[in-house]
């Protein structure tokens, strides 16, 4: 595991069955059904639609109609969130195919997955749960990636979480195991700004201090999203990562230093609970693109 | 050090069991606490399998209000989590846990109102099919017709009911308020998806047994034989023109 592996993105297939629309630089949403009329009704824009994968994991119906429609027009980011990378078990063989098949059907501009585990032994629990950081973590997680860029013949953005917990175990921080997996895998990275902030305010560290310790240069997609206020045990602040707002200004703020620092990179609003009517959630995504315009100029010497 | 894989049997133990306390593996930072920042991964769990119910089991909801189907719902998330990622896979289980379900032994209808939402996902998310045309029946020479047999759509499901059911299902799958419905009357129940549309219909007598054998992939003499000895005054030619209409099959063999 010397030699990082380096998997090209197959998009130049022959059989591509849909434009290459670029995502470069784009701000999207997540695509939620309450939307789609609206998403139709209006002529194509700039931007791009995220999807969690497996909602499309159904043999046909109405969401690989309306999903083939979106992807005719727009980029599409396949976000996967059950895949359990993080988990001990090996990988569910079933779930990696059907996740293959959604690469190669709609040719996603974007694919990523988390850094975290939701199956364990046959149960599914629907949440996307924390891991320690070692090393035998770390060879394990690595190996479910090389796994998954091996079946979809191409590299994955990995998404770091938000976390309430930690494991005393843990030997590395969660910036040097990304790091880590980065260098042995090849794998891509899904920044989201809003679990840096979570996290951060949760374990009481600087997200700043996070930043700086994360590789940036990696960085394919971004994510922003709302957060929800609770309190621990001792009656301190502690962030909920509930996507069931609109994002709030501190991760605005990091947002902008990420974007200055790493030049224009797609990045998505997300939303999944208490959903909003269409314009508020593409006012989000414009206030993001805003941002991203601003910095355009970067993007030349970024490296992206 | 444990074991690379005693992490994550550690940390679900306590998920679904609010009685336990949090794993000992996990901490706040520093010396805080845990059990509070547990009990977010604990009711993350819980809550997203209920709204995934609430939102496979509609009807049954607005039937038994918020407060009584998330509290029914909490009992079969915790006794009987999903076994696969596909969250709309989830809750099949789910109208057999009513039927045994002490406070829903008023409601005897609703087991087969959850059956029927359940038929209408797994319509929807069906494989395309294109159904069988007319034109398809039309050739079959007279003689040949009692040895056909259909090739049903993915979409085609059929549910027999003592109750009511697809009434009450009709009326609380719409937004407009509901007026009394005669629960007692056996209602069989179709449901397709010929195109992207999901259909709930109501199936006349031997409608039923006529199409659960030929979904079986049993000729259409012995569909029409059990569907006379179910009902006999069953109309073969209405059901035929009807089951064609619905576009509960995609192809017809007749023998070689």
């Amino acid at each position: 595991m010397n030699e990082p592996t380096r998997i090209q993105p197959s998009r130049a297939s022959a059989a591509a069955r849909f434009p290459a629309h670029p995502v470069d630089a784009m701000a999207g949403t997540s695509l939620k059904p309450e939307h789609l009329e609206r998403i139709f009704d209006e002529a194509p824009q700039r931007g791009f639609f995220e999807v969690h994968a497996e909602n499309y994991m159904g043999a046909g119906g109405p969401p690989h109609a309306a999903l083939t429609r979106v992807r005719q027009d727009y980029p599409v980011s396949l976000h996967g969130v059950c895949m359990s990378i993080g988990g001990p078990q090996p990988l569910d063989k079933a779930h990696l195919g059907r996740f293959k098949a959604l690469v190669d059907r709609y040719e996603p501009a974007l694919v990523s997955e988390h850094l975290a585990w939701s199956t364990h032994q046959s149960t599914f629990f629907n949440d996307l749960l924390p891991l320690p950081y070692t090393e035998a973590t770390l060879a394990h997680v690595a190996e479910h990636i090389d796994e998954v860029q091996d079946a979809i013949g191409r590299p994955i953005l990995l998404e770091n979480p938000s976390t309430y917990v930690v494991f005393p175990q843990s030997t590395m921080s969660e910036t040097d195991f990304i790091r880590a997996i980065v260098r042995r895998t090849g794998c891509g990275l899904l920044l989201d700004v809003n679990n840096v902030f979570v996290s951060a305010t949760n374990h009481g560290y600087s997200a700043l201090g996070y930043l700086a310790d994360y590789p940036l240069e990696h960085v394919g997609e971004i994510h922003l999203a709302g957060h929800a206020e609770q309190t621990d045990d001792e009656g301190e602040l502690l962030l909920i990562d509930s996507h069931d707002g609109p994002v709030g200004d501190a991760v605005w703020k990091l947002f902008d230093i990420v974007i200055s620092r790493r030049g224009a990179t797609p990045t998505l609003v997300e939303w999944d609970s208490d959903i909003p009517d269409w314009p508020i959630l593409k006012a989000e995504a414009l206030a993001a693109q805003l941002i991203l315009d601003r910095h355009a100029s970067g993007l030349a010497n970024a490296g992206h | 050090m444990p074991a690379i894989d005693t992490y994550a049997a550690g940390f679900v133990s306590a998920l679904l069991d609010p009685e336990r306390p949090a794993p000992a593996m996990v901490s706040g930072p520093g010396r805080k606490a845990a059990a509070k920042r547990y009990g977010v991964y604990r009711n993350n769990v819980t809550v997203s399998l209920i709204n995934a119910l609430a939102a496979v089991y509609p009807a049954t909801q607005r039937i038994t209000g918020p407060d009584f189907f998330r509290m029914m719902v909490r009992l079969h998330v915790r006794a009987t989590p999903p076994a696969s990622p596909l969250l709309f896979e989830y809750g099949r289980d789910f109208p057999a846990f009513i039927e045994c379900y002490e406070h829903a032994q008023s409601m005897p209808w609703l087991a087969d109102v959850a059956r029927i939402e359940r038929a209408w996902l797994d319509a929807y998310h069906a494989a395309d099919a294109e159904p069988l045309s007319p034109q398809a029946f039309a050739v079959v020479p007279a003689e040949r017709l009692a040895g056909i047999v259909l090739v049903p759509h993915p979409a085609a499901r059929i549910l027999r009911s003592r109750y009511s059911a697809l009434a009450i299902f009709a009326a609380n799958r719409v937004d407009r308020p509901v007026t009394s419905i005669d629960a007692g009357e056996p209602e069989d129940t179709l449901v397709t998806r010929p195109g992207l549309e999901v259909f709930a219909r109501r199936l006349p007598p031997g409608g039923a047994p006529f199409l659960i054998h030929l979904i079986a992939g049993e000729p259409l003499g012995t569909a029409a034989a059990a569907a006379i000895d179910d009902s006999p005054d069953f109309d073969l030619a209405a059901n035929i023109a009807s089951m064609i209409g619905a576009g509960v099959f995609i192809a017809i063999h007749w023998g070689n």
